[in-house]
């Protein structure tokens, strides 16, 4: 086929893309340049001296680093129990994780309101067992997020861990074993390097996730913001374009850096992953 | 190995009881007869079910989705079948670049996506929201239905195409005729995931509210801030009947490793 007939196919959603998403962001990043009619970087600066702004960013990145990590100590020996089981109860399993990925955020989030609100399941359950004395006030705080948004990303870390787990060969952990080495030993020379990929992948989908959430902290942050909501907030009824063009632009460069770097780690542990 | 995995299969069962029991909860309560959720229920009913269809805002928006995300849908894919199939056909120059570009709509923050799209296509360009919602929507369609159909190209053999074409068939004929009846089921899953992508979708949606016009988890959201009956809760059993339907259509077109590869 000739040269020009490809890109005859890729023409019309390279221009329904350019108009509608390629020039808005890269005029709302250009934007955030200007002040007053001439080019400055004043904007960033002053919001990197802003208490206020600097808590939420550094609150949201704390939330999302604290969720990755929990994540993957949750998702790793979960992931590699799936890889190891028999076909059926891999695929129900899997089917178990990927079941709460595609359902609403919205339903996902409401979901934990009922369980740790002061009313809520959990606060009943150690009432009445008598582990607490008072309600616990977990809902709207920095903690009902990272619950909310573990609930949301554990599922996508496990699947993409068994994606990487499953092609892990069985002879070489066998071949370790009878070797000599121990339990520990065949896990931390053999299945976690060769599980480094997936969870180098899976890591960056959980904090970007994170980072970029809005649902989650929105039902369950209450005055509690983080980026995404501080971002909405002076977008929609603050009207403040200025502050959300700049706070979005500091979002993609975040999640770009995070994306590219961790890509470029998970390369050289593994250049063919 | 035998105790080890023991360990392994208790704490695995655990995990998936806190992935698995809040969803199971959220059922439970919508049985509830009282006008509060609680857990367990008091009263069985089916109020809270009738209650969906007795809210109208619940009804409008509902229709607004729906009809969002399958004309979303179909521009998606008359954009981005083409697309993929020039991806995964041909190496031209600009290939990453133009790859990287129709991907780029999951790698930006659907967050601020929502925001340039109610500053540019709602504000500059003048379109009106439900046009916003369409076109935003389409968007974050695209990068799902290229993953999906390329993903069923890849097992395409080309070979087919080419004896077709020599033959005597046309390009484009080749194409319809024995090209798209192949990867089929790969734009069935696509047309699926990138629905419940497009329904489910909160973050682009949450900008492009107006008087009357709003989604229908943008309502979910709204009456929450106000109301703690079990309403939602239905909603979400719905809505979970729904997920597990399309899930299983997915599962049986492409198989599990669509959602493992990544």
């Amino acid at each position: 086929m000739k040269n020009r007939n490809i890109y005859l196919l890729l023409l019309p959603g390279v221009i329904f893309l350019t108009i509608f998403m390629v020039i808005p962001i890269l005029l709302t990043i250009g934007s955030t340049f200007i002040n007053e009619g001439s080019f400055s970087f004043d904007g960033y600066l002053h919001y990197f001296q802003d208490k206020y702004f600097i808590g939420i960013l550094l609150t949201t990145l704390k939330v999302s680093l604290i969720t990755t990590f929990i994540c993957i100590l949750l998702g790793f020996p979960v992931a590699y129990y799936i890889s190891k089981v028999g076909t059926r109860t891999k695929v129900l399993l899997l089917l178990l994780s990927i079941f709460p990925l595609l359902t609403s955020s919205v339903v996902r989030s409401f979901s934990w309101m009922i369980i740790i609100g002061k009313n809520g399941v959990l606060n009943k359950l150690l009432l009445n067992i008598g582990l607490i004395n008072e309600p616990l006030n977990i809902l709207y705080t920095p903690t009902a997020i990272i619950i909310g948004l573990v609930h949301l990303f554990l599922p996508l870390i496990i699947i993409t861990l068994v994606g990487v787990m499953e092609n892990m060969d069985e002879d070489l952990l066998k071949a370790a074993e009878s070797l000599g080495a121990s339990r520990l030993g065949v896990f931390a020379k053999v299945v976690l390097p060769l599980s480094m990929p997936g969870l180098v992948i899976g890591s960056i989908l959980v904090f970007v996730g994170s980072f970029t959430a809005y649902t989650t902290p929105a039902l369950l942050g209450g005055k509690q913001r983080v980026i995404s909501t501080f971002l909405y907030q002076n977008a929609t009824t603050l009207n403040d374009w200025h502050t959300a063009a700049i706070v979005a632009t500091i979002m993609i460069v975040v999640t770009l850096l995070v994306t590219i770097t961790m890509n470029q780690i998970a390369y050289k542990i593994n250049p063919k992953g | 190995m035998k105790e080890k995995n023991r360990g392994l299969a208790v704490f695995t069962f655990l995990v998936f009881v806190f992935l698995l029991g809040p969803l199971l909860i959220i059922s439970v309560t919508s049985f509830e007869g009282g006008s509060v959720l609680k857990f367990p229920i008091e009263t069985f009913s089916f109020k809270w079910y009738e209650n969906i269809f007795k809210v109208s805002m619940f009804l409008t928006t509902f229709k607004t989705s729906i009809i969002v995300s399958l004309a979303g849908n179909l521009l998606a894919l008359l954009l981005g079948v083409p697309a993929a199939y020039a991806l995964s056909r041909f190496n031209f120059k600009g290939k990453a670049v133009l790859n990287a570009v129709f991907i780029s709509p999951i790698l930006i923050p659907g967050i601020v996506l929502g925001f340039t799209f109610l500053r540019y296509i709602v504000t500059t360009y003048q379109l009106p929201i439900y046009a916003g919602l369409f076109i935003g929507h389409t968007i974050i369609m695209l990068p799902f239905v290229i993953r999906v159909v390329s993903s069923s190209l890849s097992t395409f053999d080309f070979s087919i195409e080419e004896a077709a074409h020599s033959l005597g068939a046309s390009k484009i004929g080749t194409f319809i005729q024995v090209v798209l009846p192949n990867i089929k089921s790969g734009i069935i899953a696509a047309v699926m995931i990138a629905f419940l992508e497009s329904f489910n979708n909160v973050d682009i949606s949450v900008f492009m509210t107006g008087p009357g016009v709003s989604t229908f988890p943008i309502q979910m959201l709204t009456y929450v801030e106000t109301y703690f009956d079990p309403t939602v809760a239905a909603i979400s059993v719905l809505l979970m009947i729904i997920t597990a339907f399309f899930m299983f259509i997915v599962e049986r077109l492409m198989g599990l490793s669509y959602f493992t590869k990544r």
